[in-house]
């Protein structure tokens, strides 16, 4: 049986959500404390979730990169080991430097709340593998600091190396090319602002985050 | 007796940033008369190192490019105190 690790950090707060969609897809979910290191080979996937992980103090998601449970993520993720962040979860990958760029206050000045429909710009076979090219989700967003940045030139290898997984289709946050999504260079660490597991029954108002586990 | 160092470090966002403490603490210049007062908003840490002054900058420089400042996004610098 699949057995998928999620992360849990003082403050985070999706982290039941994203349990019960890993048990609804029908594989064992296991939480991972932020103070323990944990044996990576156990598992076969790791979420990083939503929430304001050590109350975003520093910078979102800085302290969270620099815990004891990121160090066994490392190694899990340089093994080729799948890891999904999502929200939160994003902030402390770029934070970590396992994805590159950073997310940073919106454009607007304003916490959003709300569908955001999104275009998947490149596949990805670890996560919504079903998800083609071109293709429209919708799913529920809810961040501050979600605006996509890189320097022009980290921007451009982001391009160049087909690392863009999605992008908003009215970019609410300011986001550079709209990025909601993004991959590392082998493309087993992704990771996106949208919550799916916020969007897997029709009584949610959709249900397109269903498959991106 | 130990040694002891402090070391404050000034972390600023970069230009390209928005940053939006230091837009609306413009704003509120603006309301009282100042206009053309421009502000950006960065970050003070005081951090008490138990080595000598030599050795805590080399331990600040660190410290703040591993956790204290995200070189993508801001800048720092070192100073004793």
């Amino acid at each position: 049986m699949t057995k998928v690790g999620v992360l849990r950090f003082p403050g985070t707060n999706c982290d039941r959500d994203v349990f019960s969609w890993v048990e609804a897809r029908g594989f064992e979910a296991e939480y991972l404390w932020h103070l323990d290191l944990f044996e990576e080979k156990k598992y076969d996937l790791l979420v990083v979730p939503g929430g304001f992980s050590y109350g975003d103090y520093l910078r979102s998601g800085a302290l969270a990169a620099l815990s004891p449970a990121m160090k066994s993520l490392r190694r899990f993720a340089s093994a080729g080991g799948p890891v999904l962040g999502i929200c939160n979860g994003f902030q402390i990958l770029c934070e970590s430097h396992l994805l590159p760029g950073a997310l940073v206050k919106n454009e607007g000045r304003r916490f959003v709340d709300d569908w955001s429909e999104l275009e998947v710009v490149n596949e990805n076979s670890k996560f919504g593998a079903q998800f083609k090219k071109g293709q429209h989700l919708k799913l529920p967003i809810a961040h501050g600091d979600g605006r996509f940045y890189a320097p022009a030139d980290e921007l451009k290898k982001i391009y160049d190396q087909n690392q863009v997984w999605l992008r908003y289709v009215n970019n609410h946050n300011g986001s550079l090319g709209g990025i909601a999504g993004i991959m590392n260079e082998k493309k087993n660490v992704a990771a996106l602002m949208p919550h799916p597991e916020r969007a897997i029954y029709p009584w949610m108002g959709g249900q397109d985050g269903w498959g991106f586990l | 007796m130990a040694e002891r160092t402090r070391i404050g470090v000034k972390i600023m966002p970069r230009e390209v940033i928005l940053d939006t403490q230091g837009r609306a603490i413009e704003q509120t210049l603006k309301l009282n008369g100042l206009p053309e007062a421009s502000c950006r908003v960065g970050r003070f840490v005081e951090l008490d190192l138990q080595v000598s002054s030599e050795k805590a900058k080399v331990q600040a420089e660190e410290i703040a490019n591993k956790l204290l400042c995200n070189p993508l996004i801001e800048t720092f610098e070192i100073k004793e105190l």
